[in-house]
């Protein structure tokens, strides 16, 4: 959908002062003023509040269960801060919380994991930081911020294994010019809840790549914002997921066009196989009254690989200027193409290889795109691993 | 020496009144060596001729027989028939995206073969397939018919066909939509696959054009889902000059030639 001229007129008409967001409803840092959500709110509505192990309301937040581990390549300093460090980092990125979990974890967290890379520093390595859950009881907050300097070039992976109830929110400051890669993978076990809100604040002319990779846990729920401190940002999201039976992933976005001549680009794509599997993708964009000549595009595929799965695909676009270079989302949920399938077999592919061919050249461009060599192996090789799943159950 | 028989084939598809029959009894026998023209009106089934041969589930046979050497073709899914040795050569072949080129041609022959084919000789093959049908090379990293052009597309099915090198080939319709230029790099492939052996070729057109290029042994007049009239290649040059009206419509009533 391209807005049109008329849409724009219409916009130019409409209210002239500040509108807050429909979907995104101003914040506080005060637990108190976020009352526990019942699964009925706009931002809850696909969300099983039951599976959440009453993370998302009162569940007693312990420190010190996960383990971190982490690189520190030249130019980066990378340690857990406490005390006063701590609360310092609290909101850098400008989150003001929306829920309570959220406003929890930044009131709650015992400590930082910060990465800092310095100004001018162009870092030649992936920054890796390894978060392995040990028990999916109790429950814990962990607050993270990545820290990218003026003119600074950086990629960090945060890599999420193993068993754990976490309510985390990761906030990303990107300074003035710099080009940096957010990578997030939630390889978790089975039973894995994980709430997680990825704040970033996109410095003037500077580039932003945000990755989300949910392969595993029983709830992984995300919600991966981005705003901008000035003029000339760009925020590429993309994101990949891969749900099985049972389980339930869910990434919502939000681009915040709050300066002029900023960009986002959105593309996330999952695939989904097996009883129970639920995927959600919510994608938001708000176009605010002072954020003239930008350009913005969001699209979700899913490809449903079996039945009994439930894709939820949708996008949203706020606009309150017509004053805009472009606009526009898509969004599809599909079977296998059979014409895809006609065509490699009639060339003596034999099915269950065709249908491998179709979802690596699905999730290709995705993976391409991660720009992490070190990953590329391996998320294909996770792919594979859960075709596999799916092939032998046939 | 390989032969497809094609006995008195009855295919329908289905529609939203029902199933509707579109072929009505075809037989015909493309012996090794042979080329074969099939030639139509639109909507005369030449198509779906060509579909039925390479088994798309859109096409249902209510009756009649199609073998290879004897063996059924229609009890084989999709890629045996293509390891058995037919190959359909399409009028809109599919895009897949994600999927390389050299992916898909490699993966095709190694299923085909049986084996990987051994890397060396296989890029060399692949690279002189594509030079051969002035395709250059770089489109070996695209994905499969992305972005390509009606005649690159057609083009790309050349190349299929020379290094799958399949015992019968259909083309359907593999000159539609081609300037002359394309028309003559394609009606090379299919020449220099059918001196490559003795090779079977089923070729379906709507206009007589191709057939200067590439000669028939016979030719078959396709109308409303049968033969309507076969003949050497001289039938080509007499659609040339008077069309299909002495088949369609009025001239059944006798208004043709």
């Amino acid at each position: 959908m391209t807005v049109t001229e008329t849409a724009a007129a219409a916009v130019q008409n409409a209210v002239e002062g500040r509108v807050a967001s429909h979907l995104h409803p101003t914040g506080s840092f005060a637990v108190a003023e976020h009352p526990v959500p019942t699964g009925r709110e706009e931002i809850w509505r696909f969300t099983p509040m039951k599976r959440l192990r009453n993370v998302h309301g009162d569940a007693e937040l312990v420190a010190g269960g996960a383990l971190f581990q982490w690189n520190t390549p030249e130019g980066v300093r990378a340690e857990l801060v406490h005390g006063e460090e701590s609360q310092a980092l609290r909101g850098v990125s400008g989150l003001v919380p929306n829920t309570r979990y959220a406003a929890r974890v930044l009131a709650e967290a015992p400590s930082t994991l910060l990465v800092d890379v310095a100004a001018n520093t162009e870092v030649h390595e992936p920054v890796l930081v390894d978060v392995k859950g040990q028990s999916a009881d109790p429950a814990e907050a962990g607050h993270v911020v990545l820290r990218f300097g003026l003119h600074s070039k950086a990629v960090v992976v945060l890599n999420h294994t193993g068993s754990a109830t976490l309510a985390q929110v990761v906030e990303v400051h990107v300074g003035d010019g710099a080009d940096v890669s957010v990578v997030s993978l939630q390889d978790w076990a089975d039973d894995t809840v994980h709430l997680t809100q990825h704040e970033a604040s996109v410095g003037r002319d500077a580039s932003y790549k945000h990755v989300a990779i949910s392969f595993g846990g029983d709830v992984v729920r995300m919600d991966s914002n981005v705003s901008y401190r000035g003029p000339g940002g760009s925020a590429e999201l993309l994101g990949l997921y891969f749900a099985d039976a049972g389980q339930h992933l869910e990434h919502r976005l939000f681009a915040d066009h709050n300066e002029p001549h900023t960009k986002s680009n959105v593309v996330y794509k999952g695939a989904l196989q097996g009883q129970g599997a639920h995927t959600v993708w919510v994608g938001n964009v708000l176009i605010r009254k002072v954020a003239e000549g930008i350009e913005t595009y969001e699209q979700n595929r899913n490809l449903v690989l079996t039945d009994g799965c439930r894709a939820d695909s949708v996008p949203n676009l706020e606009i309150e200027t017509g004053e805009i270079a472009g606009a526009g989302h898509a969004s599809t949920t599909g079977r296998f193409d059979d014409q895809h399938l006609f065509y490699l077999q009639s060339r003596g592919i034999p099915e269950d290889e065709a249908r491998r061919l179709v979802v690596h050249g699905f999730f290709n461009d995705i993976v391409r795109r991660v720009g992490v060599p070190e990953l590329e192996e391996r998320l294909m090789a996770t792919v594979e691993a859960e075709l596999a799943k799916n092939v032998s159950k046939a | 020496m390989s032969t497809l028989e094609i006995r008195d084939l009855h295919v329908s598809v289905d529609t939203e009144d029902g199933p509707k029959e579109i072929l009505k009894g075809v037989t015909l026998t493309i012996n090794a060596g042979e080329t074969h023209a099939i030639m139509g009106p639109n909507g005369s089934g030449k198509s779906t001729l060509a579909y039925s041969i390479a088994g798309h589930p859109k096409y249902t046979i209510t009756s009649g027989t199609v073998t290879l050497d004897g063996q059924d073709v229609l009890a084989m899914a999709v890629d045996e028939r293509a390891r058995a040795g037919l190959f359909l050569a399409m009028q809109y072949p599919v895009e897949v995206p994600g999927v390389s080129v050299s992916n898909f041609l490699r993966t095709a022959k190694t299923a085909i073969a049986g084996e990987a084919p051994k890397l060396r000789t296989w890029i060399k093959d692949v690279n002189t397939a594509m030079e051969r049908v002035n395709m250059d090379t770089t489109f070996a990293t695209r994905n499969v018919n992305e972005g390509f052009s009606g005649g690159e597309k057609k083009r790309h099915e050349i190349v299929q066909l020379e290094l799958l090198d399949p015992k019968v080939a259909v083309l359907d319709e593999t000159d539609s939509g081609l300037d002359i230029d394309a028309l003559r790099i394609v009606s090379e492939g299919v020449n220099r696959f059918k001196e490559n052996g003795d090779k079977g070729v089923l070729l379906i057109t709507h206009y007589t054009r191709i057939l200067r290029y590439i000669k028939p042994d016979f030719v078959h007049v396709f109308v409303d889902g049968r033969i309507a009239e076969e003949g050497g290649s001289e039938l080509a040059d007499k659609l040339e000059s008077e069309g299909y009206a002495a088949y369609v419509g009025a001239g059944a009533a006798g208004a043709g030639a």
